[in-house]
């Protein structure tokens, strides 16, 4: 599904990631820890064509990401579900509207006016938030939209960057719980997070494999966690 | 992105869906409205100027080239005998469909704005003149001035060339600086739409980031901006056209003697050209912006 071999991504000069193999099977749980600055989030943009490794290969879906045309990355974008830390909308549609914005983008609105789109935003918890602007929204609901958004494609994969980044331990706690229910519904997820207390409380939930960033390369992480 | 049949598909059925992802307002809007009306309302004047000028161009040069005058400069015993003799050598000539001898009256009327109405032609050593009406094919000057000179030799020929040329020339400059005025106006309209779409564009790299993250492709994303931008293009040079044959319709009438400013306006299919003017910067306004999107998005990462 999403398969990295031997891949490095330098960066100004320097070399932020070396030597990194992962494989995300179908169905996978992964968690990605490591420092901040330690390339998380480049990792995550390795994993959806949004950055082309220095050195490498990249299989996404089964294809280079070398050989992929633009709007060849825009279609595997529609199989990824992305969320990151600092969500982005946009601000003058509703956030009923933001949530359906894949759909709209690949022309398949009509799916979110036949019942999908407002059983997706009772599964989050936003239906009494359907019509608020992104604005209004506080950080727990702003990521719970932005997860949304980013399953409504009904993708393979789903890539979290530190979403549970700017909000408290419950709502931590409420992300988590939907990023296992997807992950139960046959989806690979993959959660970048430098919390610990979050991956041990999921532990409990979910047979995941933790991955730790450490001085540029990736490491299987073991029991101490 | 690649301009084909999808990207006019787009433009012309629209997506109110697809329509709503880019932010409706901000100052770009106002300045394409208002650019392309202000230059629609100039390119009618300058279209008008250009039609007026090839009229008269085309009017002038017609009219002038069918005629020609000859004066017969004679001692006044010779004057009628060369008179005759003129006419007869005419007669002969290809390409000349008539040809007469002016009357003293319409010689008077002529020199009457100089002279005043009383002047006794008799006394005056006036040139016998002779109007010449040329056939559609015209003829031969050179030849007829080589006859003239050996048959009759107190004759003139005077074909109107002289000042015929200058004026049709003149005329035609107009005609040419007035589609060269509309052609740089059109290119102003491409540069000012161009800027304005790169405006937008980069005011709203944060709309195209989240619209890439969530699947969207180049050319889905570049349609909405050219045809925000193409629209807009449309209804303001819609208005200025509109405003500017108003303006040209309002013109003072010269009546029946038409010049560069009295003349101003469109007859018969020159009216189309204002019809045809919107469309045209519409045209330009989706070419400016698809190529302001492209080059945009290329670099935007």
């Amino acid at each position: 599904m999403i398969e990295l071999e031997n891949v490095a991504y330098s960066y100004g000069g320097g070399e932020l990631l070396s030597d990194i193999s992962v494989k995300l099977a179908p169905g996978s749980f992964h968690f990605l820890t490591g420092p901040s600055g330690a390339g998380k989030t480049t990792l995550l943009k390795l994993c959806y064509g949004a950055l082309l490794p220095t050195a490498g290969h990249i299989r996404l879906f089964e294809r280079d990401v070398r050989s992929l045309e633009r709007d060849d990355v825009a279609m595997i974008r529609r199989k990824v579900g992305v969320v990151h830390q600092d969500v982005q909308f946009l601000d003058h549609l509703n956030v009923s509207d933001n949530v359906a914005l894949p759909l709209t983008v690949s022309g398949r609105q009509a799916e979110a006016a036949n019942g999908d789109l407002t059983e997706l935003m009772a599964w989050v918890g936003l239906t009494h938030r359907a019509d608020a602007m992104p604005p209004e929204l506080s950080g727990g609901e702003r990521q719970r939209a932005a997860l949304a958004r980013a399953v409504i494609m009904s993708p393979d994969v789903v890539l979290a960057d530190e979403p549970t980044g700017n909000v408290d331990w419950e709502m931590s706690q409420r992300l988590l719980t939907l990023l296992v229910e997807l992950n139960r519904m046959g989806k690979t997820v993959l959660l970048a997070t430098h919390d610990l207390s979050l991956i041990r409380a999921a532990k409990a939930q979910v047979q995941a494999r933790v991955l730790r960033i450490s001085n540029r390369r990736v490491q299987l992480a073991g029991a101490d966690l | 992105m690649t301009f084909g049949r999808n990207t006019l598909r787009a433009l012309l059925v629209g997506d109110r869906h697809a329509d709503r992802v880019v932010p409706p307002t901000g100052f770009t809007a106002q300045l394409t409205l208002f650019v392309s009306g202000a230059m629609a309302f100039l390119a009618v004047f300058a279209l008008a100027l250009s039609l007026a000028s090839g009229r008269l161009a085309d009017r002038w040069g017609e009219e002038l080239a069918r005629t020609a005058t000859i004066r017969i400069v004679a001692p006044e015993d010779q004057r009628a005998i060369q008179t005759a003799a003129a006419l007869q050598v005419l007669s002969t000539t290809p390409g000349i469909a008539g040809a007469r001898a002016l009357t003293d009256e319409e010689q008077q009327a002529l020199l009457a704005p100089w002279f005043g109405q009383e002047l006794p032609l008799d006394t005056l050593p006036v040139p016998r003149l002779i109007e010449i009406e040329a056939a559609d094919q015209g003829f031969d000057a050179t030849g007829l001035r080589l006859r003239l000179a050996a048959e009759v030799p107190g004759a003139v020929l005077d074909d109107h060339g002289r000042w015929r040329e200058p004026l049709v020339s003149a005329a035609q400059r107009m005609r040419l600086l007035g589609w060269t005025v509309a052609l740089l106006i059109v290119g102003t309209v491409a540069a000012m739409v161009t800027l304005a779409a790169n405006a937008a564009l980069a005011a709203n790299a944060q709309v195209i980031a989240v619209l890439r993250l969530v699947g969207a492709t180049d050319s889905y994303i570049a349609n909405a901006f050219v045809r925000r931008f193409t629209l807009r293009a449309l209804v303001g040079s819609v208005v200025g056209a509109i405003i500017g044959v108003i303006a040209v319709w309002l013109m003072p009438s010269g009546g029946d003697s038409p010049g560069f400013l009295t003349g101003l306006g469109f007859t018969g299919a020159g009216w189309l050209v204002p019809v045809f003017l919107p469309l045209v910067c519409a045209a330009v306004a989706l070419f400016a912006t698809a190529y302001a999107a492209s080059r945009a998005l290329r670099t935007l990462t």
